[in-house]
């Protein structure tokens, strides 16, 4: 599937292109009301492009209306229709698209059986859990065997423990199904554990793409920094240091001119008093905050530059740190990474 | 202080149909209602009430459908027209009718020379006199349940494959149904107690127009009892209605 969305809001505009081979499963990331949903209304046919074309197997489909286009789309809260049973809601794509009545609902039941819910097919969606409920979409949306298949946040309506194990399902599901997959979703975990591919958007935008370790490992924006839980600066490279604004850091790699820098949270020490050794790669901050994360406490750094370091809560309590007050930081130069901005 | 004109209100509304319980022939009443003019013209009333419930079903449901859910020039024009027939006094909506569907009328005047069908009073007729009045009654409540329906179910329906025609059959019907039926059945009492636009368009012959509102009217003047009979007639049939169908569609 090769697509070029264009949609004109009045105080919005979305133009990103998207191009997904059969059997990858792109992920659609980004903060709210950065355009993901939006895209995917548009590839299903639900909202008009402003410009562009959405072109399927080398069919242009972007001029059909969504009942013609060889999609399927699971919604955020599933839209399960609540007056059919589970079995008919798989089976409604099915008859809708010239299938036998008991053909089609020979179909929904294998599909039914697949996804481990054989048991429910006479069940209305309103007896069905959360996780059995976005599995039913999921077979409703695999039923019509469609060429694009489409995600709305798939999990974002369960619970921690119902998303971790449905979580997985799905990965097995999106691993099965042949066609094209494009799945929106904010959270980096889902991304990262079902996408073959990440397409970053911010504003309306592409701001990066790549294979999820890839980004993972190199953000780009704010933003991604912020999901994959990396410190992340721009700098000039020299040979192996790199200046952002004042500071002067030294980066495991060789670069020269306008680079991103990266380091994890967990590789910066803070001292009450200045380390000794090289100059670089040390500043003095000032403590912003500091909250639990996981096992560990992270610290919000302002000063030359802001950063957040992960320490030890023994280290917390030996430091006393305090809110307001100064304190030195360092980075490992091995764990600080640059790459090409 | 809100109690005072509360209970007023209240006493206003239940003591005529207290009154008529009291008043009414308790030991006459079996034989009253065997009568064949009432038992006549009670068929006759539910008849043609619920025909006209059909019409207003079949052509009422399409046109809230239209009003709720196809963005046009001149909806807003379309929706208080259609309102139109609720606030217009009915004999007013009989004579309208007489002008369109009357033996001279625009519209009569052809459907009597192309297909010999004549509407005035008929028990078609009195069957278009009650449809005119009642079906803004289904048009609105229909519309209502459309635009509190979540269209998305729609949308998700079409990703499916599901032309209009099967969104709104499969999807959307079931999804509204009760406000359907809620509509119907207001337009289903509101056409049994029709009077002004049936006599009007229809006229009062026994058998064939002379509906219970009817009977009650004529009675009155000639044998009070029977019209508190027939009243009380009306009244049960209202009340085992709405009980009827409160509990699983109204509540």
């Amino acid at each position: 599937m090769k697509a070029h969305l264009v949609v004109t809001r009045p105080a919005f505009t979305l133009d990103i292109e998207l191009d997904v081979a059969p059997g990858e499963v792109v992920a659609l990331l980004g903060p709210n009301g950065a355009g993901k949903t939006t895209a995917l209304r548009a590839l299903a046919g639900l909202i008009p492009l402003t410009r562009g074309e959405i072109v399927l197997d080398g069919q242009a489909i972007h001029t059909r209306p969504a009942e013609q286009r060889p999609i399927g789309m699971v919604f955020q809260d599933y839209l399960l229709f609540p007056h059919l049973s589970a079995l008919d809601n798989v089976a409604f794509g099915p008859r809708c698209r010239g299938v036998s009545k008991t053909e089609a609902r020979r179909t929904a039941a294998a599909l039914l059986e697949q996804v481990g819910l054989a048991g429910h097919a006479s069940s209305r969606p309103r007896r069905l859990s959360g996780g059995q409920a976005q599995r039913v979409a999921v077979a409703r949306a695999l039923a019509v065997r469609p060429a694009l298949l489409l995600l709305d946040e798939p999990l974002a309506a369960l619970d921690a423990h119902t998303r971790l194990e449905v979580r997985s399902q799905l990965r097995r599901h999106l691993a099965g199904f042949e066609g094209a997959t494009v799945l929106v979703t904010h959270d980096p975990l889902d991304a990262m554990v079902l996408a073959d591919r990440l397409v970053v958007v911010e504003n309306g935008s592409v701001v990066q793409q790549g294979v999820p370790a890839e980004v993972a490992r190199r953000p780009r924006t704010d933003y991604v920094a912020r999901l994959v839980g990396l410190n992340l600066y721009r700098g000039v490279a020299d040979g192996h240091r790199v200046t952002v604004g004042d500071l002067l850091l030294s980066a495991a790699d060789t670069m020269e001119g306008p680079v991103f820098v990266a380091f994890p949270p967990a590789a910066v020490a803070l001292y009450r008093t200045r380390p000794d050794g090289s100059p670089r790669n040390v500043w003095q901050a000032r403590i912003d905050g500091v909250e639990r994360h996981g096992d560990n406490m992270r610290v919000h750094l302002t000063g030359p530059v802001t950063a957040f370091a992960d320490i030890t809560p023994a280290a917390v309590a030996e430091l006393d740190l305090t809110p307001g007050q100064e304190i030195w930081a360092s980075v490992k130069a091995t764990e600080t990474h640059a790459y090409p901005a | 202080m809100l109690v005072v004109p509360a209970v007023l209100g209240l006493a206003f509304l239940v003591l005529p149909l207290a009154g008529l319980l009291v008043r009414a022939p308790w030991s006459t009443l079996p034989q009253r209602l065997a009568e064949p003019q009432v038992l006549e013209a009670l068929r006759l009333s539910l008849v043609t009430a619920t025909i006209a419930t059909a019409v207003c079903l079949l052509l009422g449901v399409p046109l809230a459908w239209l009003l709720a859910r196809v963005e046009f020039p001149g909806r807003r024009l379309v929706r208080a027209l259609v309102t139109v027939p609720l606030v217009l006094p009915p004999v007013v909506g009989g004579v309208a009718l007489l002008l369109v569907l009357g033996r001279r009328g625009l519209i009569g005047q052809w459907l009597e020379s192309t297909f010999g069908v004549t509407l005035p009073f008929t028990t078609a007729g009195v069957v278009v006199a009650e449809a005119f009045v009642a079906m803004p009654f289904l048009v609105i409540s229909v519309e209502g349940a459309l635009r509190g329906a979540d269209r998305r179910f729609e949308e998700a329906a079409a990703t499916l494959g599901a032309s209009r025609m099967t969104v709104f059959r499969r999807v959307t019907l079931p999804m509204i149904m009760p406000g359907v039926v809620a509509g119907a059945v207001l337009c289903w009492a509101r056409a049994l107690g029709e009077f002004g636009a049936t006599i009007t368009f229809a006229g009062n012959f026994p058998g064939t127009t002379r509906t219970m509102p009817l009977a009650v009217y004529l009675a009155l003047e000639t044998e009070p009892e029977a019209a508190i009979v027939l009243s009380l007639v009306l009244l049960a049939v209202s009340v085992i209605i709405l009980a009827s169908l409160r509990d699983r569609w109204l509540s």
